[in-house]
């Protein structure tokens, strides 16, 4: 096929699945692509739409930037382009990436796939349970969707609490959040930049190494890269050598009997299958998201201060003097969710707070991460839930406020960040309500290879169920 | 390479720099109060000076920060806040800090962070600042500088503490158009590098401290880290001042903003230490607030009412990994070589003051004009190292007097081309050889100012002022001038020497400022003791 070819079956597709409010942008279908043979050729992307993006507007879903237009690509558009990929569009995300469900969005809630009431089969056979609204889960939901939907091959989201992760689970799509400081963060608008690193969104764990072989390495505009070596896939993983941690405190309150099934059961394969699987502690787990909310909310405090209405963004109509021009313009262009952040941060970072927040959250940041330094004394991948559910219904979801949302979404996903390991979500099995369920696998900071390799074995033993969408009750889509 | 002849150094220019420097000293001090007022209370001074390094690239983005450029000509996606941009730290900016830092004796951090520092300004597009606030890129440290003391009628030496040198973000500029009730912004200065050199309140009047920010320059325009054009903004001071009783702790300070010229430096802090006495000697308080300088009114006023006190919500800047430094002596190929910086730096301006001393046994006050002008200072070298025997002192004496004073008479300007080695040369050579006398050299000098294209030889033969030397000739002209001054002689031989003086004048007017004086007095002392005899 072209690359107008894919690029037209994916504009159908997005069209198809246009209920689900995953895109906030699309391509043009006669947009010129250049010959490319590289790594993606014939690659459709799909891009959470705080990558700043020269062939788009980048909205970060939020009214401030609802007709921003950036001027130049982020480093991982370029790099994607680069290689031949084709940007299909830009995908809904919460506002500046802040929740769990994509659903605090200027262009409202994506829905997930799975449950919804576009016609699919499940791994070639008909679905049995009643269409439900279900949440695609946040804050890169977008994207999430796009790919499991079939629209394009790969998805990029932003992974700072476990934002690429947790709609990957939800969607049942590989989420793959490489090492802090292996991607470049030029061009992805900040949540909270000590954490932040661009997430990678397939239907396989050779697709999500394929991308992060495009994407990796030093970037002068990111001071905080490093060059890193490509991941490599073993194609035959000597599992008796693997040392695999199943950490006893990531089996939290709130914890789906289903999922901690399916965690049982993986667990009960690796070591089956050779590898040495045992219990370990990783004590500061529970004090992660205290700490994560107080350094997220200062880091975005800071981070916000720049959108003043002056330069680019929201102005508002109204302001007699600068600084009523500050106030207007931004409580008008920030959602609910942003401003409450915004005064959260600020208060942790006055002066008489420093010590008390910010300063003591940064010390716990640094016992969370010697958790996982001594894990990896001994182990080489920790196997643990992603989300705690399947996908819960918007109604569910809905009766917990946004921090509670967080609290409960990012419990399993979110210390990754504070250490910068790399961690992926891979899809297992099916819920009794036939949807997803996924588990996370995290190993050294640097060790994609290991990561993916074991993903990957896992992933090829499972043979989790591909959802495919379908015309009308009957007919198949065309696979792309 | 910039000179210091470009810089707001008005009273360094003058002919007499004693007589220029204490008329500078005296209007500071009637600005502030009576004298007797302030000798019972002394000034406690500390300075904080922003100086924009000198590169030619933004601190973090590769906008140039060249001055002259169109409004917001020089500002990157980075220097606007461009959602999702990053710093990136300019490594040329920090060699030029850390050359600073070693060029003012202090301990350089072989790691330090960037910190924001938050505030809403208009001209501040990300709504913080990147600095250096919780560990620096150096610390301690000091400067030492010569200080004129117009009572004493010489330099004393001051030093001042250097408690540390960070390096930060300059911001933008805001123009308020009253008229049509708008603001405008320029961010052409917004991402320069600059460096606060913050000292201890080590000095105790507006004459120490200008004379630290004049010595301040001469190092950094030495060490070529910042231009400091004032009047471009390049090196800006903000001066905290207090007072006290001898002896007692200070009181509460004020902070005196933005002071762009060493001029508006020496006024401005003595205008307030005045005005805090005065206060204080009426049993009123001074109230701890920030003040500007207000040229126009010489005086400081109170700066529109900034928050009562600022909360910055300080954070360490989470995209710039720690800046580490090499401080060994096996050089690191990634970091910065500190030790190698440090042999780089070139003679710093005390040290060719003591060299010019102990060298050639200049006065404090040649030394200090010599190592204040640059241009001046390099043809002196050029004077001494091009011929045997050249004698310093006339050297120096027609650099930093004769030549000056024609530039400060605006005759002439230090860049002329005729004011090099051989033109300057020939004349000192005149004098030494003395072929001409000090009037004659003036007269020499203010022809080629004048665009006499001959060389001072030619002048000297062709405006027939050769010096007269012909003993007879003088012995003529002193008899002369004895037989036709019978008052004068009388009054010398009463005793009053100083009419010996008068005659001298006499002969001098009389053959044109031609004859040897030297020569001239040996014999009219003869002649008028011959004259006794009689």
């Amino acid at each position: 096929m072209s690359q107008n070819q894919v690029l037209t079956s994916s504009l159908k597709r997005a069209r198809l699945i246009a209920r689900l409010n995953a895109f906030i942008s699309l391509a043009e279908p006669n947009m010129a692509i250049p010959t490319n043979d590289g790594r993606l050729s014939g690659t459709t992307v799909a891009v959470k739409d705080n990558f700043c993006t020269t062939d788009f507007k980048t909205t970060c879903a939020s009214k401030m930037l609802s007709d921003y237009k950036p001027g130049y690509d982020a480093t991982v558009v370029r790099k994607l382009k680069d290689e031949g990929a084709v940007i299909l569009g830009k995908t809904n995300l919460d506002e500046f990436a802040m929740g769990s469900g994509t659903v605090d969005s200027l262009y409202g809630p994506t829905k997930n796939v799975w449950g919804s009431t576009l016609p699919y089969r499940i791994g070639g056979k008909s679905r049995k349970k009643k269409p439900s609204w279900r949440i695609s889960g946040g804050s890169s939901g977008g994207s999430a969707v796009a790919v499991a939907s079939g629209c394009c091959r790969i998805g990029l989201g932003s992974d700072t609490g476990g934002s690429t992760r947790n709609p990957a689970s939800y969607c049942g799509v590989v989420g793959f959040k490489p090492t802090y400081s292996s991607v470049s963060r030029h061009g992805l608008i900040p949540l909270v930049n000590s954490m932040d690193v661009p997430g990678i969104i397939s239907r396989t764990v050779e697709d999500a190494a394929l991308t992060f072989n495009v994407l990796c390495g030093l970037d002068v505009y990111d001071s905080t890269t490093v060059n890193v070596s490509p991941a490599k896939l073993s194609e035959n993983l000597n599992l008796s050598s693997l040392k695999v941690g199943i950490p006893r405190e990531y089996h939290c309150k709130g914890l789906s009997p289903e999922v901690l099934a399916i965690w049982k059961s993986t667990a009960l394969l690796l070591q089956e299958a050779g590898a040495r699987v045992s219990q370990v502690s990783m004590p500061h787990t529970s004090a992660s998201i205290a700490c994560y909310s107080v350094l997220n909310q200062c880091e975005v405090a800071s981070n916000m201060a720049r959108f003043d209405g002056l330069r680019y963004g929201h102005r508002s109509k109204q302001g007699k003097s600068t600084e009523e021009l500050y106030a207007l313009s931004r409580s008008e262009g920030f959602g609910l969710v942003v401003r409450g952040r915004i005064l959260a941060g600020n208060f942790f970072l006055l002066l008489r707070n420093y010590d008390r927040y910010y300063g003591k959250a940064m010390k716990v940041r640094r016992l969370i991460c010697e958790d996982f330094k001594k894990v990896w004394q001994d182990y080489d991948v920790l196997l643990t839930p992603t989300t705690l559910s399947d996908a819960p219904t918007l109604e569910e979801f809905s009766r917990l406020d946004n921090r509670e949302q967080c609290v409960m979404n990012d419990y399993c996903t979110q210390p990754a960040n504070m250490s910068g390991c790399p961690a992926v979500s891979i899809p297992i099995a099916l819920s009794k309500n036939e949807l997803p369920l996924s588990l996370q696998l995290m190993s050294r900071n640097y060790d994609e290879s290991t990561l993916l390799s074991v993903a990957r074995w896992i992933e090829k033993q499972v043979s989790f169920p591909q959802l495919e969408l379908l015309q009308d009750e009957n007919t198949s889509v065309d696979k792309l | 390479m910039v000179t210091l002849s470009k810089l707001s150094f008005t009273f360094v220019r003058c002919p007499s720099f004693i007589r220029n420097y204490a008329a500078i000293h005296n209007q500071g001090r009637d600005l502030a109060c009576t004298k007797n007022k302030t000798s019972e209370w002394e000034g406690v001074v500390g300075l904080e000076v922003h100086a924009q390094i000198n590169s030619v690239s933004k601190l973090f983005s590769g906008a140039s920060t060249f001055f002259g450029s169109n409004v917001n000509g020089n500002v990157s996606l980075f220097d606007a806040a461009a959602p999702g941009t990053l710093p990136v730290l300019n490594k040329k900016a920090v060699e030029l800090g850390l050359v600073t830092a070693l060029a003012l004796t202090c301990n350089i951090n072989p790691v330090s962070f960037f910190d924001r520092k938050h505030y809403f300004y208009s001209d501040l597009p990300a709504g913080y600042q990147i600095t250096q606030q919780r560990c620096p890129l150096a610390v301690g440290g000091s400067i030492e500088f010569p200080v004129w003391a117009p009572s004493k009628n010489k330099f004393y030496s001051r030093k001042s503490k250097l408690k540390q040198i960070q390096l930060e973000q300059d911001s933008g500029k805001s123009l308020h158009d009253d008229y049509l009730n708008r603001s405008l912004i320029d961010l052409n200065r917004a991402g320069i590098p600059l460096m606060e050199l913050v000292f201890e309140p080590d000095l105790s009047d507006g004459e120490e401290a200008a004379a630290l920010v004049k010595e301040l320059c001469l190092i950094l325009t030495r060490i070529q880290t910042c231009t400091c054009r004032m009047e471009e903004g390049a090196l800006r001071v903000d001066a905290n001042i207090s007072i006290r009783r001898k002896g007692e702790p200070h009181g509460t300070r004020t902070e005196v903003k933005n002071l762009g010229s060493i001029r508006a430096v020496a006024n401005a802090v003595d205008f307030e230490i005045g005005r805090q006495v005065n206060k204080l000697s009426n049993g009123g308080s001074v109230e701890n607030e920030t003040r500007g300088w207000d040229a126009t009114s010489s005086q400081t006023v109170p700066m529109r009412d900034k928050e009562v006190k600022m909360d910055y919500r300080f954070m360490s800047e989470p995209n710039l990994p720690p800046l580490r430094v090499s401080m060994s002596r096996q050089p690191h190929n990634l970091l910065i070589d500190v030790a190698s910086l440090k042999n780089s730096l070139p003679e710093l301006p005390n040290t060719t003051r003591d060299r010019l001393m102990n060298e050639y046994g200049l006065s404090q006050i040649f030394t200090n004009n010599l190592v204040n002008e640059e241009i001046l200072l390099a043809l002196f070298t050029k004077l001494i190292n091009s011929k045997e025997g050249r004698d310093p002192k006339i050297s120096a004496q027609i650099l930093t007097i004769e030549l000056m004073t024609l530039v400060n008479k605006k005759v002439t300007s230090l860049d002329y081309f005729r004011w090099d080695r051989d033109t300057i040369g020939e004349v000192v050579d005149l004098l030494q050889d003395n072929r001409i006398n000090l009037a004659t050299a003036q007269t020499v000098m203010a022809e080629i100012a004048n665009a006499n294209m001959d060389t001072p030889n030619e002048i000297v033969t062709k405006l027939g002022l050769a010096q007269i030397s012909d003993t007879e000739f003088i012995e003529n002209l002193c008899r002369q001038v004895v037989e036709s001054n019978p008052f004068l002689v009388k009054q010398y031989s009463n005793g009053k020497n100083k009419m010996f003086n008068a005659l001298l004048g006499l002969i001098a007017r009389q053959s044109g400022n031609r004859v040897n004086m030297k020569l001239a007095a040996q014999i009219m002392k003869n002649v008028l003791s011959k004259n006794a005899a009689k």
